[in-house]
């Protein structure tokens, strides 16, 4: 652990706890200090991205032959996590690029697609997104009503993607769209776009509550012409890319809400020191020392949790209740602590000047991108019920 | 030509050294331990010299508890070639590290080894004069740049003041000051490849060196808590103050 008290060591690896390190320094020197400007400009900053690849982040999991890292969702989740402890909104863009992205196209991209897209997204020169939300279909993502008709050579694509993370900023992008609409979930497929093609276009960039900088948009499809070359896996295979995906996504972005929480600590520790009243430092006061125990507790509760389930699925033990236990759990939490870390700084946390509104806004996020904590209690419940029956 | 740097494991500069409620040292258990800030600057020197083709061969080199191993992975990883490991669980004074490393150097024959100028836990700042006189070789102390052309090496110090320019004559010793370089982050293609890397496991004893102490520590305190400043009425009371209180004007 990179902090200035002892605490728990969670028995990782020699290399582990060295990247953790590694982005620790980085992210504390390059994007702690830009991220109040990151929120308040609300300016996505791309100047990181060529650094953060010459570090080896962005292909973290894009195995050696391909370019890549190498290394497993442990080590990804624990990355993010340092980059989002020091701006969550850099956290968000780089989950979306790394993980959404990147890893999807190293899971379900044949040779050639990784071959031509990987190599630039890695270095950082590109950034990746990915698109399945739409205006009318956001938790129940299989009504999605982006049309993909075969055509000559390729498929015409008309329609809309709505929240679409990197959006504004992204060169190549993961789409989901319907190559038949009378199949359900069976009638999904992805497909690879980049800006370039005819008929493509980003709507406006929106103006969000938190996360901000990590620029978000709506993309739309005006007969878009795509190649076959450009279909990811089988026609009619996107539904299963898509939610195996989700389990993965689910458990690197917990990393976001566990680097929100030690922020959050960050902040209240010399803050409780250095603030005096009554003539004492309030950290004298059990209140303050109930709420700052609470905190570390969680704290330690949701990084035990997640760090369980990313080593579970590099085991290849993945599960769906888990993934999505260990994000509804960190993710809720993040935002009560914030909130937490708000009321500790009294005054000064209400006003702008302190970062803790800025982690309160943006731990919200993690509470409803990557599926809402509704529909992961739902998908939790439902699975261990199924699997009870 | 071959370098050689030797590094040291301390309390992380970020963490507030705690004093043991028995005044035996400082509290250890649980803190983050790092590589030492100027053997960072050590180890990215010997980096940079190695890819601009002025070093063949980087030898990173810690003495210190099973542990120490991981800030040699940690040299290992920004670009060093290989390690050796003096275990020993003893906090050894300069002296004895000073004469452990003239037995590797006796070994291995480097032609430059640089050192930080000091280590942030004891601050004892002497390791590289002791090493330089044991080896009888040219010591640039506090390294603001360094130069090498053939077996010469120009080193500017820092010196109280100003600027020193020195030129010594290799195998030499050069102990680093903070402004030399910006030492990089470790890439994580790197920390894999470092795993590769070769340590060769020591102790004390396969040099020969006696490692007793000659220093006693009595206890160990925390330095007195710094008193607050106090407001003066006017600015004749600040004159008067600084006249005859403080003695500065």
């Amino acid at each position: 652990m990179t902090t200035t008290y002892p605490t728990l060591q969670f028995g990782h690896s020699e290399e582990t706890q060295m990247i953790r390190e590694t982005v620790h320094g980085f992210a504390q020197e390059h994007i702690a200090p830009i991220a109040e400007a990151v929120d308040a400009d609300n300016k996505f900053p791309r100047h990181l991205w060529p650094l953060m690849g010459k570090l080896g982040l962005h292909g973290i999991t894009v195995p050696e032959k391909d370019g890549g890292t190498g290394l497993g969702y442990l080590q990804h989740t624990i990355a993010l996590e340092e980059i989002s402890r020091a701006s969550a909104s850099v956290g968000l863009s780089y989950g979306a690029h790394s993980n959404l992205c990147i890893n999807q196209l190293r899971r379900w991209g044949n040779a050639e697609q990784r071959a031509k897209y990987l190599p630039k997204l890695m270095s950082g020169e590109h950034v990746g997104s990915l698109a399945m939300s739409e205006p009318s279909a956001g938790s129940d993502v299989v009504s999605m009503k982006l049309k993909a008709e075969s055509a000559q050579g390729g498929y015409l694509l008309n329609g809309n993607k709505m929240w679409i993370t990197n959006g504004p900023e992204a060169n190549t992008l993961l789409v989901y769209a319907k190559t038949d609409p009378n199949a359900g979930s069976k009638g999904i497929s992805a497909f690879i776009i980049t800006p370039d093609m005819e008929g493509f276009s980003t709507a406006q960039k929106l103006d969000k509550l938190g996360m901000r900088g990590s620029d978000t948009c709506e993309l739309v499809f005006e007969d878009c012409f795509v190649s076959k070359e450009n279909l990811v896996g089988e026609v009619g295979q996107g539904a299963e890319i898509l939610m195996s995906g989700l389990d993965y996504e689910r458990v690197v972005l917990s990393g976001i809400s566990v680097g929100i929480m030690q922020a959050c600590l960050d902040v209240v520790l010399p803050f409780i020191h250095e603030r005096k009243q009554f003539g004492k430092p309030i950290g004298t006061f059990q209140l303050m020392q109930g709420k700052l125990a609470d905190m570390y507790v969680t704290l330690s509760t949701a990084r035990s949790y997640v760090y369980a389930v990313a080593a579970a699925c590099d085991r290849g033990e993945t599960t769906r209740k888990d993934a999505a236990g260990c994000i509804l759990y960190a993710a809720e939490k993040s935002t009560l602590m914030a909130s937490d870390a708000i009321q500790m700084l009294g005054g000064m946390g209400y006003i702008n000047e302190s970062p803790t509104g800025r982690l309160w806004r943006d731990a919200k996020l993690m509470e409803i991108g990557a599926g809402t904590s509704e529909i992961r209690r739902w998908l939790i419940g439902r699975e261990l019920f199924g699997e009870t029956a | 030509m071959k370098v050689l740097v030797p590094v040291k494991r301390v309390l992380d500069y970020n963490v507030k050294a705690r004093v043991k409620s028995d005044q035996s040292g400082i509290d250890l258990a649980n803190v983050k331990m790092s590589m030492n800030p100027f053997d960072e600057i050590s180890v990215e020197q010997a980096v940079k010299m190695k890819e601009s083709g002025a070093a063949s061969e980087a030898i990173v080199v810690s003495i210190g508890p099973a542990k120490a191993q991981e800030t040699i992975r940690t040299g290992l990883a920004m670009g060093m070639d290989r390690g050796i490991h003096v275990t020993t669980d003893e906090d050894l004074e300069p002296l004895a590290v000073a004469k452990i490393l003239k037995a590797i150097c006796d070994e291995e024959g480097p032609e430059l080894v640089i050192l930080g100028k000091q280590a942030i836990d004891n601050d004892y700042g002497s390791t590289g004069g002791m090493l330089a006189a044991l080896m009888d070789w040219p010591i640039g102390s506090a390294a603001n740049s360094m130069e090498q052309a053939g077996s010469e090496l120009t080193v500017v110090k820092e010196v109280d003041g100003g600027l020193q320019t020195v030129k010594l004559q290799m195998p030499a010793i050069v102990t680093t000051d903070l402004r030399l370089n910006e030492p990089r982050y470790a890439s994580l293609p790197n920390i894999m490849k470092a795993k590769k890397k070769p340590i060769d496991a020591k102790t004390p004893a396969d040099y020969g060196v006696d490692t007793a102490p000659r220093l006693k520590t009595l206890k160990v305190t925390e330095p007195e808590a710094r008193k607050a400043g106090i407001k003066v009425e006017d600015a004749a009371q600040l004159v008067d103050k600084l006249k005859n209180e403080a003695g500065v004007i």
